[in-house]
């Protein structure tokens, strides 16, 4: 058994018959792999005596959950309000094309990844690019280029 | 660490607040920590801060305090020094050195670091003073930034669990109900059900166990009230739930927090650990006899969850889509047992209605709508915060003498309240009084409190279908009127955002709105046409100008709009050029700039770029 494998076995034994932990071991299964695997699933339904159905049910349901791997930098793009307002969607398209994913995606190289979220409660900053943990204030299209500027460079570096 | 009872809670109260222990520092240095400031790097500035006063020997004499959101973000990050309460904002790892050396040693502020009014220009050193704060009233807020969230003493010393005391002691559960219902406090997740009615109907059912369950599953964009609450003053939304336990006669209660908040789960995580450890949560409160203990529960994101019957699926592991009412979760919520829920607002009121009793809180407010509101004030807007105003404090009130107005003389346009499921307001309506009642006159909603302020630059057609593409999003999918509706006002929308709407759309859209607002099952599907109805509205102008003259008036809408190059103002610098993502300019050297409107794809970069203001 692989690492990951254990780490999987591990989580469902703790919540082994929880019929109300799915959520919570959704989570940590997500936490542990990044997202959450197609192989994963019917494990779950079969240790919460479920049908896989119903796992895939909430798995597709929830905005926190995905199904594909992350890349390494992770770049979310506030769509709150206020950052709608002030340019947000520009921000996301710039982005968009600069990684030549679209968002959602992860690029074939797997380094860069591109996700839409509501709100991350700084609104005085707007609009917000988070990349990695680092939060970029009042960003634009124009500024798009020069911040992905270091991530690029550490890609490269580790290819 | 001492078991408190009934009898010693006060004694130890009064231990922990005398000077001895909580003033033995000079000052105290309460650096803000909610998400805003952190976003600002809060942190690096404590860090600075602790190091130096390290270096210097002064730890001893200066406390560095981490509190909870201090509301007033748009000036983050924020420090305020006590005792004498001056605000210092915008701070840097760099200023601290001088701070120390002026304000602390030298006992001088720092003029610039303190915050300056935008109009008049005058420096102002004590936070009180503000305007931003003067407006303001504070009870659900009132330990925000005054307190060390991580630090149950702190909250002790502010009268916490003095209402749970107060309760246990000496009021049996119908007077507390009583008591919550003279308050005439209403659910602040929006709805605004009385919550006194709420808890009396969950004591009625006699069938055990039953459950209290807090919502924190706070999905508004651009709205952070719930949340900060949680990250200022857990202790208070606990307080609360305990109370509710006793009132209805319930031993467990769950909170219900996004998992996107996880500094929220952390102070929740530190504040019901402290909380066990003192005998306030657990087995035998206070020596009471009385059992209540509290779970959280992190949610996994569905705006639709903020429904009640949605969030209990949702808490039982199941998709969270709402049910048929009745039976009322009261009757039948958790696992089919009696539950009573409320949002994290209202019970972080609960425990100053009790101490102050129920006269006390209704005598803020309006006629409908009794005590205070947070709201989560944004947009262009000088003071963007987290805010609490007495109910029936005027839109206007809010917009100008606490949001200090609109910067870079913007004109106001509209203000935008209750998020997905509330409305644009236009000028004309800003002496609407924040009210349950008069807002749902205006039709608009409260919601749980996001405002958006927005001016001339924002077009009212590209919000509406900002927040339908929202609601579309997060329909859950079961009742058609919202799943199928919502999309279809979406595809309008977007028709006349394109300049191919037709004067008939707005007539579909109104017809379509009402029809979704009466036949729809949950809040969601009730609410989502209201920021395309409230647009229409007030702003049917813009709605015209899109479809008759392919006009966007705001100058948003990026297939009504062209950019050009004014020749006049060009500088034949060429930075255009360079920053066009997608080859539409020409330029050569020694001729102005040229914009080609078949490539162009209005990503503004240019305009960004261009140092002389040449392209409009």
């Amino acid at each position: 058994m692989t690492e990951k494998e254990e780490q999987l076995s591990h989580i469902l034994e703790r919540h082994r018959g929880e019929r109300n932990g799915l959520i919570p071991i959704l989570l940590e299964i997500q936490r542990e792999f990044g997202y959450l695997p197609k192989e994963a699933m019917p494990r779950v339904a079969e240790s919460l005596g479920i049908k896989p159905v119903e796992v895939w049910g909430v798995a597709t349901f929830f905005n926190q959950f995905r199904l594909t791997p992350l890349g390494r930098n992770h770049i979310k793009v506030c769509m709150g309000t206020a950052c709608h307002l002030a340019g947000g969607r520009l921000v996301l398209e710039a982005l968009e094309r600069e990684l030549n994913i679209k968002v959602g995606e992860t690029s074939p190289d797997g380094h860069f990844s591109l996700e839409r979220v509501a709100c991350i409660g700084c609104c005085m900053l707007a609009p917000v690019a988070v990349i990695k943990d680092k939060i970029y204030p009042k960003m634009s299209s124009f500024k798009v280029e020069e911040a992905l500027i270091p991530y690029r460079q550490e890609s490269k570096a580790e290819d | 660490m001492p078991q408190l009872t009934i009898e010693n809670l006060k004694e130890f109260k009064e231990k922990i607040s005398s000077p001895l222990t909580i003033n033995q520092a000079e000052f105290r240095c309460m650096v803000c920590a909610g998400t805003g400031c952190v976003s600002c790097n809060s942190l690096k500035v404590r860090e600075r801060l602790e190091e130096e006063l390290k270096a210097r020997g002064l730890s001893e004499r200066v406390k560095v305090v981490i509190t909870g959101c201090n509301g007033f973000c748009a000036e983050g990050p924020i420090m305020v020094i006590q005792p004498d309460g001056t605000f210092y904002r915008k701070l840097t790892p760099e200023d601290i050195p001088l701070l120390i050396e002026e304000h602390l040693l030298k006992g001088r502020p720092v003029e610039k670091l303190l915050y300056t009014e935008p109009t008049t220009k005058k420096k102002i050193s004590a936070m009180k003073e503000i305007p931003f704060f003067q407006h303001q009233v504070l009870w659900a807020l009132r330990n925000r930034g005054v307190i060390d969230p991580e630090n149950i003493d702190e909250s002790i010393a502010r009268d916490g669990y003095a209402g749970l005391s107060k309760v246990l002691s000496s009021m049996t559960p119908e007077e507390v109900i009583q008591e919550v219902k003279l308050s005439g406090l209403r659910g602040r997740g929006g709805a605004g059900f009385p919550t006194g009615l709420k808890w009396e109907e969950g004591r009625r059912y006699s069938s055990f166990p039953k459950y209290v369950i807090c919502n924190g599953d706070e999905g508004d964009p651009g709205a952070f009230m719930d949340r900060s609450i949680l990250e200022a003053d857990p202790h208070a939304v606990l307080e609360g739930m305990i109370i509710c336990g006793y009132a209805i006669d319930s031993h467990q209660g769950y909170i219900y927090v996004r998992a996107e908040y996880p500094l929220a789960i952390h102070r929740l995580r530190i504040a019901i650990d402290q909380a066990r450890g003192y005998g306030l949560l657990g087995r035998n409160i206070l020596g009471s006899g009385f059992d209540f203990d509290i779970d959280i529960y992190p949610g996994a994101g569905a705006f639709v969850c903020g429904e009640s019957t949605a969030l209990m699926y949702s808490l039982e592991g199941r998709r969270g889509m709402p049910r048929i009412k009745p039976p009322r979760s009261t009757e039948a919520g958790l696992w089919g047992q009696p539950t009573v829920l409320n949002n994290v607002e209202t019970f972080a009121n609960v425990p100053s209605i009790i101490r102050n009793g129920g006269a006390w809180f209704a005598s803020m407010g309006t006629g409908g709508s009794k005590g205070t509101k947070v709201f989560a004030l944004t947009g262009t807007v000088y003071n963007v915060g987290l805010i609490e105003v007495p109910m029936g404090t005027t839109l206007r009130k809010i917009v100008f003498d606490i949001g200090g107005g609109i910067p870079r003389k913007g004109e106001f346009k509209a203000i935008q309240i209750g998020g997905p499921s509330g409305a644009c307001l236009p000028a004309s309506l800003l002496d609407t009084e924040v009210d349950f009642d008069s807002l749902d006159e205006a039709g608009a909603m409260m919601g749980s409190g996001g405002l958006v302020v927005m001016d001339d630059s924002t077009c009212m057609v590209d919000t509406a279908r900002f927040f339908t593409d929202f609601s579309v999003d997060e329909s859950c999918g079961k009742c058609i009127p919202c799943r199928v509706g919502m999309k279809v006002m979406l595809n309008i929308l977007s028709r006349i955002a394109t300049g191919r709407g037709t004067m008939e759309d707005i007539t579909l859209l109104e017809e379509l709105g009402h029809h979704i607002k009466e036949s729809s099952h949950c809040g969601l599907g009730k609410t989502a046409p209201n920021p395309v109805l409230s647009t229409i509205r007030y702003f049917r102008q813009e709605y015209e100008a899109h479809i008759q003259e392919k006009r966007c008036p705001a100058r948003v809408c990026v297939d009504l709009i062209r950019f050009r190059v004014d020749p006049d103002r060009c500088k034949m610098c060429g930075l255009c050029k360079k920053a066009c993502p997608v080859e539409a300019i020409t330029w050569e050297k020694k001729t102005p700039a040229l914009i080609d409107p078949e490539k162009c794809i209005r990503c503004r970069s240019c305009i960004q770029a261009c140092k002389f203001g040449a392209i409009d």
